[in-house]
């Protein structure tokens, strides 16, 4: 059993995210260390980028933040900081990271040094369904899940993508509900749709910030993940932001 | 080849939120290129409005200076809104309406594709929104006023390097956000699968009417047929229907800034390397881990990291070139053929004008060169005043 399934064995699981070198690397490893402690189940790290051109403002900035760092912070640089940190923390670390830095470092270097330095899986927004086959397999020779994710635009496509899905499923918001900050209307069609042809877990993605939503929309799956409010957390206190981010996830790790 | 590749080029590198949406663009566009009435329309447009046929101009003046073949100006200058941008956005903006959509937005680098934007949007009726980088809005203040006549919303993009990469940045996130009721009119022969074909295929006119008239009037084709490469449309359209004649040698010309070696330049193919940007693989300025180059030029047009899909194939295959031309060569350029033709071409179209004043003397008195004037150079005046050290007071 990968370590992704079995961070979902019997349990509910909070997937927290940050950007790697937001501010620096060393606090990215302190942070990431306080977010399993807090009860983080899984955590995806953002491997900084020029042009992040699906994530909200406040993600986007800490790409700047993070490449705009006095050390910088490259590929080679990133994956040396998850090295130390995987040998601290038992939770499944992830990667989300463009389509071109992984295909400039090689298909087959990228996804060898994930599995030599303990990343379980990437998450690639640039990258549908369609043009998975050029790095689905080398990722599996190499016990690394690509993630897939599904939007509430079409429930033939959710079905399609969940079908083939490794890991876990995250559920996009929809272009509305994008807009108005709020989970998709049709949820609950979205989570029968994937559940209906598959087991692999499922995790809410964006729109989740406070414990509330997370009463009310966790039971639905297997899983919820918050990235914005994390990464605002560190944008406010820098380099302090290690015991917000603890105080912060052990209101929110509540399933 | 497959469908939405050229060569190992193309794709639909693009989150999954938009993947919807973009089979739907595919299936709608597949339908209304057949569709009799929807072009019908087109056509009455582009001629009723663009004012096409654009005229294919011999330049005797510049063939007697230069003292090699003869030259001939594709004038897409001519076009309605000043540039070849109107020939696409007259179409997607068609597309647009006959799918339903009340709302278009697009990005621009010099203005010349949000004008046209702008432009097709108040003549059809649809709302318009028009995203620039903050840099170009400024080198190009009078083209942001001009959308704005025109009824468009433009928004200055603050994030990355201020130009045309993240203005396109900006109009993929909005599309994002809103597909329901709106279409990206994309601007270049770039993105995502269907964009660098049907955006070819609406400026492949160009290259139509262009191919027709030199036969009319040469009894011949001509040896070579050049254009300026950004994104790369106006040469796309240029190009494509001569790629068949292969006796027919196609340039295209980059913007190489202060020059190739060194770091301030935008010659995608020249010193670029394959990567995976903007829904495409193609070549992009970049560093070693993949990281989106800054890339610069004299030529808000021509500032863009990368290149369409189709262009990285011609190149692979060797059926077209691709030259780099400096910001001082292109400047040059444009003086000169102010002086000699009477005609203020466009700064980017200027980068064609200098490597054709490269080439034309080395080559035969019978020999024919076609070079596309992509656009209108009164946009650039003050720019190059400035740059010659004039201090224009508008």
């Amino acid at each position: 059993m990968s370590k992704i399934s079995k961070a979902f064995e019997n349990k509910k699981v909070f997937v927290g995210f940050l950007t790697a070198g937001d501010p620096s690397l060393d606090k990215t490893e302190e942070f990431i260390i306080e977010m399993a402690e807090a009860g983080a189940g899984i955590i995806e790290i953002g491997i900084p980028f020029s042009d992040p051109i699906a994530e909200s403002t406040i993600i986007q900035e800490a790409n700047v933040r993070a490449l705009s760092a006095p050390r910088g912070c490259t590929t080679d640089m990133v994956f040396d900081m998850v090295e130390r940190v995987s040998k601290k923390v038992d939770v499944p670390l992830v990667f989300v990271t463009y389509l071109n830095p992984v295909f400039k470092y090689g298909y087959d270097n990228f996804c060898k040094k994930c599995q030599e330095t303990g990343i379980s899986g990437i998450v690639i927004p640039d990258m549908p369904y369609e043009e998975a086959k050029e790095i689905t397999d080398i990722a599996s020779s190499y016990d690394v899940d690509i993630i897939s994710t599904v939007a509430s635009t079409s429930m033939d496509r959710v079905k399609m993508i969940a079908k083939e899905a490794k890991g876990y499923v995250m559920i996009l918001s929809s272009a509305k509900a994008f807009r108005e900050d709020e989970l998709p209307e049709d949820i609950t069609d979205v989570l029968d749709n994937i559940h209906s042809v598959t087991d692999v877990p499922v995790v809410m993605g964006s729109g989740i910030k406070n414990p509330d939503q997370v009463l009310k929309y966790g039971p639905l799956a297997e899983g919820i993940i918050v990235k914005s409010a994390i990464v605002k957390l560190i944008a406010k206190y820098g380099e302090e932001a290690g015991p917000y981010i603890r105080k912060y996830i052990k209101n929110m790790a509540i399933l | 080849m497959e469908k939405g590749r050229y060569g190992i080029h193309g794709g639909q590198y693009i989150p999954e939120t938009l993947m919807d949406e973009i089979k739907k663009l595919e299936e709608a566009y597949e339908f209304y290129k057949n569709d009799k009435e929807f072009n019908d329309e087109l056509n009455t447009l582009l001629k009723e409005y663009a004012g096409r046929p654009s005229l294919l101009y011999y330049a005797e003046k510049m063939t007697k200076d230069l003292g090699g073949a003869k030259i001939y100006f594709k004038r897409e200058d001519l076009n309605h809104t000043g540039s070849h941008k109107i020939n696409n956005v007259l179409g997607q903006a068609l597309l647009a309406k006959k799918m339903g959509k009340t709302r278009i937005i697009a990005e621009t680098g010099a203005g010349q594709h949000g004008v046209a934007t702008a432009t097709a949007a108040a003549l059809l009726g649809l709302e318009c929104e028009i995203f620039m980088g903050k840099e170009d809005t400024i080198r190009q203040a009078l083209n942001v006023y001009r959308m704005e006549l025109l009824g468009a919303k433009v928004n200055a993009v603050e994030s990355g390097t201020q130009t045309l990469k993240d203005a396109v940045n900006e109009c993929m996130g909005e599309w994002t956000k809103r597909v329901d009721d709106t279409l990206y009119v994309l601007g270049s022969v770039m993105g995502p699968h269907p964009f660098p074909m049907i955006v070819r295929d609406f400026q492949s006119v160009i290259s139509k009417e262009a191919r027709q008239q030199i036969l009319e009037k040469e009894g011949k084709l001509p040896d070579v047929v050049m254009a300026c490469v950004g994104g790369g449309s106006n040469s796309m359209g240029m190009f494509y229907e001569f790629i068949k004649d292969e006796s027919v040698k196609l340039i295209g010309c980059e913007a190489a800034g202060l020059g190739v070696d060194t770091d301030k330049t935008a010659a995608t193919v020249n010193t670029g390397s394959i990567g995976i940007f903007h829904g495409m693989k193609s070549y992009f300025c970049q560093d070693e881990y993949g990281q989106i180059a800054p890339v610069y030029s004299i030529s808000a047009g021509l500032d863009y990291p990368g290149v369409g899909p189709e262009h990285a194939y011609l190149h692979d295959i060797g059926r077209a070139s691709y030259v780099p031309v400096t910001d001082d060569e292109a400047v040059n350029a444009f003086e000169y053929i102010a002086k000699t033709e009477g005609i203020i071409a466009a700064i980017e179209s200027s980068h064609a004008v200098a490597h054709l004043m490269k080439i034309a003397p080395t080559m035969s008195k019978d020999q024919i060169i076609i070079c596309c004037l992509s656009g209108r150079g009164d946009k650039d005046v003050a720019a190059i005043a400035r740059y010659r050290g004039v201090d224009l007071h508008e």
